[in-house]
């Protein structure tokens, strides 16, 4: 437990002081955001062993009813970025309501056909902007006082939200409701005949985590300024599953590690090598189900004997 | 001129003979989804991207080695089911025993890789692939003129699709395959080789995508991504004719293929959702799907 809150205590330091290391604060906040996602997104493949795979249609719809709230109906920051997570979290109901019906690979392609629609509602509808998107998405300020158009004060603005949410999953997980929730993935069955209402534990878990997706989309959102058809695609999707099982599924910092890497990974090489980017994420991922299944963290725990949640 | 509420007779028809055409396509692609899903287990994610390679295949083999489009119908399938028999045997072989997402993400992690290969070696953008001269021409059907390739797909589809389900459900071969899908350590003690009859079966089933692929590649443009967007819809086709069900998955792929091509007509932004949509409502009213068994 001491070397876990070292690691915690080490994290947060150096969370605190990147911007001042000469990293770029836009960059920063991008991996916060997509850690954000990946941890999401790990509390139904790493705690419930749902594996969604249309998460990025929570992700983009929030990124959408953000932008589009502060920019054509003029809300404030917190209320469009509470307004994209009601959103996602209605979407989540509604498609985590058909979904839950069904489990293991039956689940995964009914979320992936449904955000596939999502996609294309996105693509067509008015008020998405269709191919163009939603450009300039005005970060606004805090409660009219505190302006976020500062990189640096908004990356810190990001970076409690960010926090706020880890604590809280962690909560979730370690909460009698958490405990329902592993007990559903390690024996279904059991479950219900424990008498517990398994689809609605695991439909309360589906729209939590499309909330918090949402609330990763809504802040990418207004970091970049923009939202966009590639938010809600398919091929985000895969990446937030790859950033959750390259970190560890099931561990609280595996999906952080996962985001940080599969991100900085794509910042870099797109530069580099062009399309080669999707050969060497693919090859990752081929890694990864092959010879990797426990994911970076879910290693680690491994051999230095710490089981967690 | 008679309309249907509103709409021409003939704007309906024609799409109709559209709808077909697509829908030969779903059913190509979604009988070797529910062949391979059926004795493997596995949701072959990297579906469409062997489609994708069959027309790369077949404009390769005419653009380099002067392959006939003939001589590709044949040709690609192999050479990309050989690819599939590959992939089985290196990869796919040693995940059966655990969870069966993790031979979903394998398979999508490969289609990564073979689009990522193709958009990097020939861009993005399409390339156009000449009908052969002995399908020129088209059909006058009064009401539209049908290309007769477009025919042509319609029957070679449904004739390969006719011969497989032939195949499976009446021939010796095909009921040790049935029965290895129910008991696979059964079949294996009475002496039948079944680690070698589920590499071959990944392979058909991949070949199956590939001749999808070669018959699409003179109607569509040929493109590194044709086949991402195509999968998930062949996906949800499965699901609505039940997963693993042969009759299911034809069934379902040309049907499903006319009520698209008939959305058109009647509410084309619905278009490209109407599948998803059906299938929604399938899940809800019959969570098996149309023609599969509740486990």
């Amino acid at each position: 437990m001491r070397a876990q809150t070292a690691v915690y205590v080490v994290l947060a330091a150096l969370a605190l002081i990147a911007p001042f290391l000469g990293l770029y604060p836009v960059f920063l906040m991008k991996l916060l955001c997509f850690a954000m996602f990946a941890c999401a997104f790990n509390l139904l493949l790493g705690y419930t062993k749902m594996l969604s795979f249309g998460h990025a249609a929570y992700f983009g719809a929030s990124a959408y009813a953000t932008g589009w709230l502060t920019t054509v109906q003029g809300w404030g920051t917190i209320e469009g970025i509470l307004g994209g997570v009601a959103a996602s979290m209605l979407l989540g109901l509604l498609i985590g309501g058909i979904a839950v019906r069904r489990q293991g690979i039956y689940f995964a392609m009914i979320t992936l056909a449904l955000a596939q629609v999502v996609y294309f509602i996105c693509l067509q509808a008015q008020f998405t902007g269709g191919e163009n998107g939603l450009q300039g998405i005005p970060r606004g300020s805090l409660f009219g006082a505190i302006g976020l158009g500062n990189d640096r004060t908004m990356y810190y603005f990001v970076l409690a939200v960010f926090v706020a949410v880890f604590v809280f999953i962690r909560r979730i997980v370690h909460s009698p409701f958490g405990q329902v929730l592993k007990a559903i993935r390690a024996n279904e069955p059991r479950a219900i005949s424990l008498g517990y209402k398994v689809d609605r534990y695991k439909l309360t878990a589906f729209a939590l985590s499309a909330s918090f997706a949402g609330l990763a989309g809504s802040l990418k959102a207004l970091v970049l300024g923009f939202a966009t058809l590639s938010d809600v695609s398919q091929s985000t999707s895969g990446e937030v599953i790859l950033m959750t099982l390259l970190g560890g599924s099931g561990t609280f910092l595996g999906p952080v590690v996962g985001a940080n890497v599969v991100v900085t990974l794509q910042e870099y090489l797109s530069d580099l090598v062009g399309a080669w980017v999707s050969v060497i994420i693919g090859a990752i991922f081929v890694v990864c189900v092959m010879i990797f299944r426990r994911g970076f963290v879910g290693e680690i725990e491994r051999r230095f004997g710490q089981r967690e949640g | 001129m008679s309309t249907v509420f509103g709409v021409p007779l003939p704007a309906i028809l024609g799409q109709l003979v559209l709808g077909l055409v697509n829908g030969s396509f779903y059913a190509l692609l979604s009988l070797g989804l529910a062949v391979i899903f059926g004795l493997l287990g596995v949701v072959n994610f990297a579906h469409g991207a062997f489609y994708m390679l069959g027309a790369f295949a077949a404009y390769i083999g005419l653009q380099v080695l002067g392959i006939n489009y003939w001589w590709a119908l044949l040709l690609a399938p192999l050479a990309v089911g050989l690819l599939g028999v590959v992939i089985e045997r290196l990869f796919l072989r040693h995940l059966y025993r655990v969870e069966p997402v993790y031979g979903l993400l394998l398979t999508f992690g490969i289609a990564l890789i073979a689009e990522g290969i193709m958009r990097s070696l020939f861009g993005s953008s399409g390339k156009s692939y000449p009908v052969p001269a002995l399908l020129q021409g088209g059909f006058n059907l009064g009401f539209m003129v049908l290309p007769i390739y477009r025919a042509w797909v319609v029957l070679a589809s449904v004739t390969v699709c006719g011969l497989t389900w032939f195949l499976i459900e009446r021939t010796r071969l095909g009921a040790m395959l049935r029965a290895a899908t129910e008991n696979a350590q059964l079949v294996q003690a009475f002496g039948i080789n079944v680690p070698l009859m589920v590499m071959c079966t990944y392979g058909a089933g991949v070949a199956l995508a590939a001749l999808a692929g070669v018959l699409a590649a003179p109607v569509i443009q040929v493109s590194p991504l044709m086949g991402s967007s195509l999968v998930i819809v062949v996906f949800a086709v499965v699901v609505i004719g039940g997963m693993g069900s042969i009759v299911g998955a034809i069934v379902s792929g040309l049907v499903l293929g006319l009520i698209e091509g008939l959305t058109k007509v009647v509410y084309p932004e619905a278009s490209n959702i109407v599948v998803f949509v059906i299938m929604a409502v399938v899940l809800i009213w019959r969570p098996a799907g149309l023609f599969g068994k509740e486990q």
